[in-house]
């Protein structure tokens, strides 16, 4: 006997299988209306991705090239799907798919340390020792997560990541965890749920009194918690984060060796294959993590060798993959790292920290894609005359929008200070319309 | 009590009682003459201070109509008091022996047992440790030489001032004077001491002067020369990061590092929004050090905080009984506790003012200020509400009037240590102090590293993510606290004689320092029969749910 299947049996679970059960008897047709009705409702639920390339991309070696000058290094640029666009000769599949895609190419950023670009570019605010600015995924779960009934898995979760912090909005917004495998810490095994199960059991039993004892709300709220955690354990979304698993249900089916050949056999690509079955069950922020960008010394070797095909992979299965589901409209991609790095090659062939002139990549989420907006100058160096510069809070208003939450929102922190959202950014034009 | 601020306070309470035996008819003679008893006892005839604490918090349940909740038990009391005092609780022989005890002065007793007790100065060397250096691992800060400093300063109950004084003035390697890791843990970023500014003025003095770096702040009178006039009495603290050869690999590696004195004379050098550039001089509460050559502008700052100012008690006093208290209650006079001033004022100004005099005249004496906060009347009431004080909810942003207790999360340290009283490993092979600490610190990274935040905020306390609650409910520790190998807990309460009512009682006994009720026994005897034989695991499994229990990760 399981008594974790059947302390897992809540209300809503219940209600799930009744609706299963009666739509079997019917004809197939009737279910199968129904399933198409749910995908379409699935498909239309706005979310994002962030690819967060922990270290700082040389972005000037991807998608800001500059041939013939000092600057440009050992690559060439190539033609892309978007008239106009090139980018560099290492991501030829990304190319092909470049008319669902954007690049922002004249960011400045003016924080060039690990920890406060990242913070920058994840929240739109400096650090501040005053406060603790959400990053921006935390917002999006504060914003769109609450509306998402059905949804048992936290609404923001990060793929080998983590370093984004709720801040303000509180802990129930904070990323969740998991590594690109989909293991989750400190999660019961199979064999130990069942145990878990009638633990649990006594814990309702053992805590009840304690909840009508007339201490207000927490104590109830602490048995919410793990309430949420077991519903999350037994929650059937939970197939989302193994790619080897299929419900026909959710829509998920169980990944072919092809397609986890076209995302790249590595933590990125199956990180990106994770998001994208988290974004089909209805979680609206996922980021997966990249890391090992900090190339301060042989960049054109470990770019070329290792971090351009699988990123290549990554990208272009991603784009292809939820344009073939019909999911690319809703879904915004964002690509970016906590700054660029020097146009300048230093003496060990590398690039240092550079925040003054670099590229964001953006695409999907219905944006006016194929475009590159933005330049640098000839030698990469600074923002080209007549060009507008652009803050990650304009990057995050424009995901804003796309995702359908008012850039006028206002947060209020612990302190009672208002709290624009992207620090006061302004959608880019050019993407939106 | 000569002061302009004093003369207003006592006038407008002096309108209050006015107005309300002129308007109210239903005061009852009793009632009037009690808030003019306080009237005078604001105004300076003292009575003595537990009495006067007491009223204070009275006035505020008359005020705003409310009663109080009934007292706590002795149950719910000494599992509060040693989770407060010594930052676990007790161990299932300490509350036995308190619950035995029929003195009637055995709350006072425990008390003073319990400041003398080696976990007390731990635990407050945890909480002073981690507000002055957080818990993760900032870059070139000692723990190990904070800890020391702490653990010194708490075993011989130095004086606050004396304390504060110290870790604002020092200087020295890292481990020999631990009272560094302080600045060195503010120094963290090349800013010219504005971590530095903000943490000390936040910390120590109670005062959000950070967001007056960038501009005047908007509810209070604070300009932003304030914050550079705070500020350059710390530019002339400088560091040395110390290298060394290691001889195995014959590569540099890092060895201690040193807060030092530099030169730094004259005014600092700030820009208004306007873009105009300001000075500022070394000035404190309108009293100015001499900016000249030689002057240790921090040994001048150690002078000045610890100088009534207006004749009221020096801002250190204030915010440490401000803190102290809100260590007990959950909550304290001002939100947050760290905000004080004009702008934001407290719930009850007269008792703070009263605790703070008071607790400067007492030397600064840390344990004093603890005895008069737990001998209060509001820390032994019972945090069960009643029909007439469901107002009485911070939680929901009201005023606190302390009516009840109000329940506090358990800190991660809280929780670990209380996890290892329970289950007993404390006394299977433990190890000594280095070795506790060690094995904690092991246990806090997961926070850390989990969410990666080391400030001393909510991520630390057990309050709502799925994560801490897997964490509760599957990690090592749990599966540790919970095993039956010989030495633990269950071990030993299995093997001894004693029946199954016993055996229930004694768990709840070590998980939540109280005697299960009748319906509670015959509940859990219900749930253990459907074990059937494998009785052994229905009580593995009795004992995960009372330490994964709503009661057992909450004070209160």
């Amino acid at each position: 006997m399981s008594l974790w299947n059947n302390y897992g049996m809540n209300r809503r679970h219940f209600m799930q299988h009744m609706a299963t059960a009666a739509a079997t008897v019917p004809a197939m047709n009737f279910l199968s209306h129904l399933q198409a009705n749910a995908d379409v409702v699935k498909s239309k639920q706005k979310a994002c991705i962030l690819m967060w390339m922990g270290g700082g991309p040389p972005t000037i070696d991807i998608w800001d090239l500059k041939p013939g000058s000092k600057n440009g290094g050992e690559f060439k640029p190539i033609d892309t799907a978007a008239p106009g666009v090139q980018i560099s000769e290492h991501m030829p599949e990304t190319a092909k798919v470049f008319g669902d895609l954007s690049l922002v190419r004249s960011m400045s950023t003016r924080e060039a340390d690990h920890g406060r670009g990242r913070y920058y570019m994840q929240t739109s605010y400096v650090p501040n020792p005053t406060v603790v600015h959400p990053t921006f995924g935390s917002v999006v779960s504060y914003e769109i997560g609450k509306n998402r009934k059905a949804l048992e898995i936290p609404a923001f979760v990060s793929v080998d990541g983590g370093a984004g912090q709720a801040g303000f909005l509180g802990m129930t917004h904070a990323p969740f965890v998991v590594d690109n495998t989909g293991r989750i810490r400190n999660a019961p095994t199979e064999e130990g749920k069942a145990r878990l199960g009638a633990r649990l059991t006594m814990l309702d039993e053992i805590e009840s009194g304690f909840i009508k004892s007339g201490r207000g709300e927490l104590p109830k709220a602490h048995q919410d918690v793990y309430l949420n955690a077991k519903n999350l354990m037994t929650s059937r979304q939970m197939a989302a984060f193994d790619v080897a698993k299929a419900d026909a249900g959710l829509g998920l089916e169980a990944e072919s060796q092809a397609t986890k050949d076209a995302y790249g056999t590595n933590g990125f690509g199956q990180g990106l294959l994770m998001a994208r079955r988290l974004v089909q069950v209805g979680v609206p922020f996922v980021e997966v993590n990249m890391g090992g960008w900090d190339l301060h010394a042989g960049v054109f070797d470990t770019l070329k060798n290792q971090r351009l095909p699988q990123l290549d992979k990554g990208i272009s299965a991603i784009t292809a993959d939820l344009k073939r589901r019909g999911m690319l409209e809703n879904t915004v991609l964002v690509w970016m790292g906590e700054f660029g790095r020097t146009p300048r090659i230093n003496q060990d062939v590398g690039r240092d920290h550079w925040a003054a002139s670099w590229s964001v990549m953006m695409g999907g989420g219905g944006l006016k894609n194929g475009q590159a907006v933005g330049a640098t100058d000839k030698d990469g160096v600074q923002i080209a005359d007549g060009s507008k510069a652009y803050l990650p809070g304009d990057i995050w208003a424009t995901v804003a929008m796309a995702m359908g939450i008012p850039v006028s929102t206002v947060h209020t922190s612990k302190r009672g200070r208002p709290m624009k959202l992207a620090n006061g950014g302004t959608p880019i034009q050019e993407l939106i319309g | 009590m000569q002061s302009g601020r004093s003369f207003f306070r006592l006038f407008g309470s002096l309108g209050l009682v006015i107005t309300l035996a002129g308007f109210d008819s239903n005061l009852s003679a009793d009632e009037a003459k009690k808030s003019e008893e306080a009237t005078f006892a604001a105004a300076g005839a003292e009575v003595p201070l537990g009495e006067f604490i007491d009223q204070q918090i009275r006035q505020g349940w008359q005020d705003n109509e409310i009663t109080a909740s009934a007292a706590a038990t002795d149950e719910e009391w000494v599992r509060r008091i040693y989770l407060d005092l010594l930052g676990r609780i007790p161990t299932m022989e300490e509350a036995r022996k308190f619950l035995a005890d029929e003195s009637p002065r055995k709350r006072s007793v425990l008390t003073e047992e319990l400041l003398e007790h080696e976990d007390y100065v731990r635990n407050f060397t945890t909480v002073w440790s981690n507000n002055c250096i957080g818990r993760g691992a900032p870059q070139r800060v000692s723990r190990t030489g904070m800890e020391k400093f702490f653990r010194e300063a708490f075993a011989r109950n130095r004086p606050w001032n004396e304390i504060v004084v110290d870790i604002v003035t020092a200087s020295g390697h890292y481990e020999e004077n631990g009272a560094v890791n302080y600045t060195l843990a503010q120094m963290q970023n090349a800013d010219e001491g504005v971590q530095l500014t903000a943490m000390t003025a936040r910390l120590f003095l109670g005062l959000q002067v950070q967001c007056t770096q960038c501009h005047n702040h908007p509810f209070n009178k604070w300009q932003q020369d304030q914050f550079w006039e705070y500020n350059s009495f710390f530019r002339q603290v400088g560091k040395i990061d110390h290298r060394k050869l290691d001889p195995n690999t014959g590569r540099m590696v890092d060895d201690y590092s040193e807060v030092v004195w530099q030169e730094f004379s004259g005014p600092v050098y700030y820009e208004k929004r306007s873009g105009v550039m300001q000075v500022a001089y070394p000035r404190f509460q309108g009293l100015e050090v001499d900016p000249g050559v030689g002057v240790d502008r921090r040994v001048e700052f150690g002078k000045l905080i610890t100088q009534p100012v207006d004749g009221a008690p020096p801002q250190i006093a204030q915010a440490m009984v401000n803190r102290t208290w809100s260590h007990f209650f959950g909550y304290g006079f001002t939100r947050p506790v760290d905000d004080m001033g004009p702008h934001n004022p407290a719930s009850h100004p007269d008792l703070l003012e009263r605790l703070s005099r008071e607790f400067v005249a007492a030397n600064y004496d840390v344990k004093e200020l603890i005895r008069w906060i737990v001998a209060s009347e509001a820390y032994g009431l019972t945090s069960q509400y009643n029909d007439k004080n469901k107002i009485d909810d911070p939680g929901a942003g009201e005023v606190p009037l302390f009516s009840h207790m109000y329940l506090k999360s358990m800190q991660a340290e809280q929780m670990y240590d209380s996890l290892i009283v329970a289950s007993n490993a404390h006394k299977s092979g433990r190890g000594g102090w280095g070795a506790q600490e060690e094995q904690r610190r092991l246990w806090m990274q997961q926070f850390v590293v989990a969410f990666e935040n080391d400030e001393n905020d909510e991520s630390t306390t057990f309050n709502g993510t799925i994560p801490q609650a897997l964490m509760m409910m599957n990690s090592e520790l749990m599966d540790k606290a919970c095993s039956v190998e010989r030495g633990s807990f269950l071990f030993e309460s299995m093997s001894s004689p004693g029946n199954e009512a016993q055996k229930i009682q004694e768990l709840y006994l070590a998980a939540l320092s109280r005697n299960p009720t009748r319906t509670e026994i015959g509940k859990v005897q219900k749930m253990l029969k459907s074990y059937g034989n494998q009785r052994l695991m229905g009580y593995q499994d009795l004992f995960w749910a009372l330490l994964n229990s709503n009661e057992f990760v909450f004070i209160h």
